[in-house]
């Protein structure tokens, strides 16, 4: 068999997380194949250690037939392995050809003219379309993806990896994309698509590989699969985790969102027209693959996220009267007397000050209250002894930078501060990731004592067998719009699994403009 | 009024020609990314080098004195001293990670304070010494033209070779930032460093380089300053220091593009001098009004500054990672 | 592609972002740069005087530390260099609120100036209509404004459109030496120099303490160095600068607002600059020249970067550079060979080794290990 890259037996592991045990799977020459898994099973990992960015623990790797170190991206290049990156990597002031030529060592030179003409034919032969004087700065997303694939293209890669590339493109570009990659194959390259869309898998991919929890699970011809079935072995069986769900609390309409919407950077809408209810006494959980607006769609509410359109209202537990918090600052929320708690995903680049023990950090929402100019240290050290008691914090000191703590004791710190102002709406995003078994435990004890006090708690989360067990109702997102909402004590994990990767006809139809 | 104009601009273009050298000096470094504060400091050492070359060779040579020798010596010995100032400056800042503002403002002061000790004690008891050989051959003037072609020869073929060179330097920076491989890997290491190292740059090899050769045109500004437009006299309260930070100014004034820097620095050098031949041109100005004056170039540096930020224009902005340390964590 | 087949190399020496350190290496690091620079100094006096190393030292010592009998009455040594220590001092401690906010204020040398220049206006135009308390409270106000209007003009371009603050600071600071070469052409009239002013009547000169009129800026800057303290560490407004500077995200979320921190961080770094420049003017020199702020402007700004916002770390440091500073120029004055210009030398050198020590308290450094060997 003449395969164009082998993996055989490949282990990663970060510290005591194991990102990839033991994985073997192999990649023809002239075919597309899709690496197909949920968030955090490690195919980025996989792919990173083929372009040079990771270097394996354990394993072989074969380009061609023969076994290969591949230890910096310049090696991958020279074995004809390219990755375009979710992430970019391009300078914005220069133009795509000078973006192309960076960094490469030919001999001879610089001759502009040269370059644009290969890059000409390069577009020409795989059908792109792209000017090699534009300015990276002036390129939509997708004519940046281009750029790279051709930057790739550029250096004689015949082996090309995509990391979800379609994330960021709308159906149309995507359409586009697919028929340049189709041509890439019958060139005779090899392309690995990283990707959760399940139906982008079987409309463009020759074979599928699949990985769960970092393992390997099993590699099928897309003409031979459903959707179903890869969602199957995608989510696995549903693993029974035993977290306690104990039944709503007087369930009443705290927030309510409606029609909210959201622009990025790029201009692409990262929510679109979402709309949902979350009642005090529950716990709301939001799925979907990352990236498809749960960030922003906190963001929003907490009123840190500017907002095209859209309202979000709030509910005082014992009014009728709601109140807009659209349009206000985190400042403004909270002097309306809304009582909203967030843990943000990036702890200690928004949640947290790094350089600051327990106790400055303590107060960072409320270090203002009063009319005293001097900082009050007294309650936040008693908060700060408190939640390292009731917590278990393990800290040297309360006025260590909570930067040195470990993972785990850093969101006890987070969590414990949010809890603590006794919130109305809890919010916490991936309140888990990276924790041990223990803490994590302890944060889902933490979200049920809350949600008996009757705060509405919503939890954004990537597992699926923590999300089925924990949640009352679970949110689906998918590419920024609301893709259904379903009981969380009847749903299935396979349900969920295709509520994430395929957008149910009415909501496509929905945003139609 | 042709004379006062004409003495005018020729001030100009010796005035503006020390900062040339140190703009487009200082360019070549931000361009990698780094502000380098130092720049005052390098072109002291440089003008120091440079002139105790020249007045040691001169001394040394006697009736034996060439020319041709003299200018090599100054220049070499220029160059190569700013260099290691600058190689200072890259060893603290890339190697040791150091905060680029605060190692440039210590070789500002390490750089003006060592060529002022360095210079008193070659004076000794005097409180000038002069290199006159070395500067005659420094300010030699194009034979044929300068006599032979009526008013500009005067205004343009007037000057010492190192006024060419200068903008020589600058056409040379210029293609070589925007129409080389090289300069191209090195205004991408300034951009965006993480981008030039996935593209296999060695940032480190490169940001040395080019700030090494920085300095060393950096340094002949000084070294032009003393030999030429201070008649080869060396005194330790010179205006080095001062058109080195006018230098600085001018980069931001070019929007970091060395071939503004030939107008650019003919404008500041203009308007430095505008106070001494404004009266003969019969505007008068008040005494005090000069040092108005002289901070214009400062003033106008503040609003291309404030407009560039405001208008955001990405080709005319500081290089991205300006002032940045790059580091590549380990996994 | 003909040698498909590499072996990954590790390279020799790994460089890996070190956590906080503990006290006891900060201070064995500082100390080992600190005997490092003195060795160097050492090296660099002897080769131009030939002098025993441990003369250098014990002349240098009698910089600061010898009573030395003069004209009229015996001037401490000590308390010249605290005087210097103090204005170095007073514009690290200026400087500190903004460099905890990771904003590059390096325009001390205009704000001081600015700040000498607004005392000198009112001292030469008010000196001899206002009572003395009210023309110190002019002083002290004008010194004010003008040192917070230099440092209010960058803050409020870059919480607006981020402009570059560093290279917007340091404009400001030749604008401020023209202006004041300008208003001292103005008052000089005809004569070659200003000299002092106001030498008749003496209005708003500080009062003699200790036979010296800088006495008052001692106390002044003592004062600054507590208030500016415990304004940071333990006041709101210098939480929301730690937070700031900490991570702007991090800010909003707390919901600060960051333009209006960053202003007024500048406006009170500013403003103490101009509060050392009315003290050096009216406490100092009782004059006004472009080189009142004698260029300290530029070594506070690494002595409080190096200090890491401890305004008592500062005193240790400014203390440490005037005193070794000093020490130069009497070595200069003592023995042939040196001259003035020596002492920047030497400065320079300890604070090379200063900051270069930094290095070993960010980074760890592994060296490779021997097991891996190119094939």
């Amino acid at each position: 068999m003449d395969f164009a890259v082998e993996l055989r037996n490949v282990t990663k592991r970060f510290g005591k997380v194991t990102a990839n045990n033991g994985v073997s799977f192999s990649v023809r020459r002239g075919e597309i194949l899709s690496l197909l898994g949920e968030n955090g099973s490690g195919k980025t990992t996989l792919m990173n250690m083929l372009s040079g960015i990771y270097y394996p623990d354990e394993g072989q790797i074969l380009v061609g037939g023969k076994e290969v170190t591949i230890s910096s991206p310049k090696d991958a290049f020279a074995l004809g392995i390219g990755m375009i990156h979710q992430h970019f990597k391009l300078v914005d002031v220069f133009t795509a050809a000078e973006n192309v030529v960076l960094g490469l060592d030919e001999k001879g030179k610089f001759d502009r003219k040269a370059i644009s003409d290969k890059i000409r034919k390069i577009c020409d032969a795989y059908g792109f379309e792209l000017d090699p004087d534009q300015k990276v700065y002036n390129m939509s997303v997708s004519q940046k993806q281009t750029l790279e694939i051709i930057k790739v293209l550029y250096r004689g890669a015949d082996i090309l990896i995509l990391d979800e590339p379609t994330a960021v493109l709308t159906p149309q570009e995507t359409e586009k994309l697919f028929s340049v990659i189709k041509n890439m194959r019958d060139d005779g390259k090899s392309i690995i698509i990283i990707t959760h869309k399940l139906h982008e898998v079987l409309s463009v991919s020759d074979r599928v590989a699949i990985l769960r929890r970092g393992e390997y699970v099993d590699t099928v011809e897309t003409s031979t699969a459903t959707e179903l079935m890869l969602t199957e072995m995608m989510v696995g069986k549903k693993v029974s985790l035993n977290i306690d769900r104990p039944d709503p609390v007087d369930p009443v309409e705290r927030i309510r969102v409606e029609g909210l919407t959201c622009v990025n950077s790029d201009g692409i809408k990262i929510l679109d027209n979402v709309s949902f209810t979350a009642n005090g006494g529950e716990i709301l959980g939001i799925a979907g693959i990352s990236g498809c607006g749960q960030k922003e769609l906190l963001e929003a509410i907490a009123g840190l996220q500017k907002v095209e359109s859209g309202s979000v209202e709030y509910f005082m537990p014992g009014e009728t009267e709601s109140r807009q918090l659209i349009g206000k600052s985190p400042k403004q929320i909270r002097r309306l007397g809304v009582a909203l708690s967030f843990v943000p995903e990036d702890r200690l680049g928004m949640g947290l000050v790094g350089s600051m023990g327990m106790t400055g950090n303590m107060m960072l929402k409320n270090y203002n209250e009063g009319f005293n100019f001097f900082l009050d240290n007294k309650h936040p050290k008693e908060l700060a002894e408190e939640i390292r008691e009731e917590l278990e914090v393990i800290t040297p000191s309360l006025n260590t930078p909570v930067r040195r703590l470990s993972g785990g004791n850093i969101q006890k710190v987070l969590v414990g501060r949010e809890i603590a102002s006794a919130p109305a709406v809890l919010m916490t995003a991936y309140a888990v990731r990276g924790l041990d078994i223990n803490t994590s435990y302890t944060i889902y004890r933490l979200l049920n004592e809350q949600k008996k006090k009757g705060v509405a708690v919503i939890y954004v989360g990537e597992d699926l067998d923590v999300l089925l067990e924990l949640s009352d109702k679970i949110l689906v997102l998918c590419g920024g719009k609301v893709n259904g909402v379903v009981n969380g004590r009847d749903a299935t994990k396979e349900q969920i699994g295709m509520m994430m990767t395929n957008l149910s006809s009415e909501s496509e139809g929905g945003s139609d403009e | 009024m042709f004379s006062t104009i004409a003495a005018w601009f020729s001030r100009t273009v010796m005035f503006g020609t020390v900062m040339m050298y140190g703009c487009v000096g200082e360019t070549i470094t931000e361009r990698s990314g780094n502000l380098n504060l130092g720049i005052p400091g390098i072109m002291c050492i440089g003008g120091f080098a440079g002139f105790a070359g020249g007045y040691f060779y001169e001394r040394a040579a006697g009736d034996s004195y060439n020319g041709l020798i003299c200018v090599l010596l100054a220049v070499v010995s220029s160059f190569i001293a700013a260099m290691l100032v600058g190689l200072i400056y890259c060893f603290f800042t890339i190697t040791l990670r150091a905060n680029q503002n605060v190692t440039g403002l210590t070789i500002t002061i390490f750089g003006v304070g060592l060529s002022k000790f360095l210079g008193t004690l070659v004076m000794g008891e005097q409180t000038t010494i002069v290199a006159s050989r070395a500067h005659d051959t420094f300010s030699t003037r194009i034979p044929w033209l300068y006599e032979n072609v009526p008013y500009l020869g005067e205004l343009v073929f007037s000057y010492g070779f190192l006024v060419y060179l200068a903008i020589f330097v600058c056409v040379g920076a210029s293609l070589f930032l925007f129409r080389t491989k090289t300069g191209l890997n090195l205004r991408a290491i300034g951009e965006n460093p993480a981008t030039a190292d996935a593209a296999g740059i060695n940032i480190t090899r490169y940001k040395y380089l080019s700030i090494c050769i920085g300095t060393g045109i950096s340094g002949l500004g000084g070294l032009y300053y003393v030999l030429d437009y201070n008649r080869g006299m060396w005194v330790t309260e010179n205006g080095i220091e001062a058109l080195g930070w006018l230098a600085v100014a001018l980069v931001i004034f070019t929007t970091w593009r060395p071939m503004n820097a030939i107008w650019g620095a003919i404008l500041f050098g203009f308007l430095s001098w505008a106070y001494q031949f404004l009266p003969n041109l019969g505007v008068t100005i008040p005494n005090y009004a000069i040092n108005l004056v002289q901070a214009l170039p400062y003033v106008v540096t503040i609003f291309v500054l404030v407009i560039v930020s405001l208008r955001k224009k990405r080709e005319n902005q500081a290089p991205q990672s300006l002032g940045l340390p790059y580091f590549r964590e380990e996994r | 592609m003909s040698n498909s087949t590499r072996i990954g190399r590790e390279p020799l020496i790994r460089i890996s972002k070190k956590d906080v350190a503990p006290w006891w290496q900060k201070a064995v690091v500082r100390v080992v740069a600190l005997i490092a620079a003195l060795v160097i100094d050492a090296i660099f006096i002897y080769l131009f005087t030939k002098m025993n190393p441990l003369d250098v030292f014990s002349t240098m010592f009698k910089g600061t530390f010898v009573f030395d009998y003069g004209t009229t009455f015996f001037i401490n040594k000590l308390l010249r260099t605290l005087r210097d220590m103090a204005t170095l001092l007073c514009i690290a401690i200026a400087l500190a609120p903004a460099f905890k906010m990771k904003f590059w204020n390096i325009g001390a040398e205009g704000q001081v100036l600015m700040g000498g220049l607004a005392t000198a206006c009112v001292m030469q135009y008010f000196g001899d209509s206002l009572h003395t308390p009210a023309l110190f409270m002019l002083m002290l106000t004008a010194s004010i404004v003008a040192g917070a209007v230099w440092g209010f003009l960058p803050a409020f371009f870059n919480a607006k459109w981020k402009t570059n603050e560093t290279l917007f600071t340091l404009m400001m600071n030749y604008i401020a030496i023209d202006a004041v070469a300008c208003m001292t052409n103005i008052w000089r009239g005809d004569k070659s120099a200003m000299g002092t002013i106001n030498q008749a009547t003496q209005a708003g000169w500080f009062p003699n303490i200790f036979n010296q009129r800088f006495t008052l800026n001692l106390f002044i800057v003592a004062a600054l160095m507590i208030i500016v303290f415990v304004y940071l560490r333990y006041s709101k407004q210098g939480y929301e600068i730690s937070v700031v500077g900490e991570s702007e995200n991090t800010a909003k979320y707390a919901g600060i607002n960051v333009k209006k921190v960053v202003i007024r961080t500048m406006i009170i770094s500013g403003a103490i600059c101009g509060i050392c420049g009315f003290m050096t003017v009216a406490g100092k020199d009782q004059a006004i020249s472009t080189a009142t702020a004698g260029g300290y402007g530029f070594t506070a700004i690494i002595v409080a970067w190096m200090a890491k916002f401890n305004t008592f770390y500062m005193a240790i440091i400014s203390f440490l550079i005037v005193f070794l500073e000093h020490g130069a120029s009497e070595i200069a004055n003592t023995y042939g060979g040196l001259n003035d210009y020596a002492a920047s030398v030497i400065t320079a050198v300890i604070l090379f080794c200063l900051i270069g020590s930094e290095f070993f308290l960010n980074y760890s450094i592994k060296l490779r290990k021997g097991s891996k060997k190119e094939a």
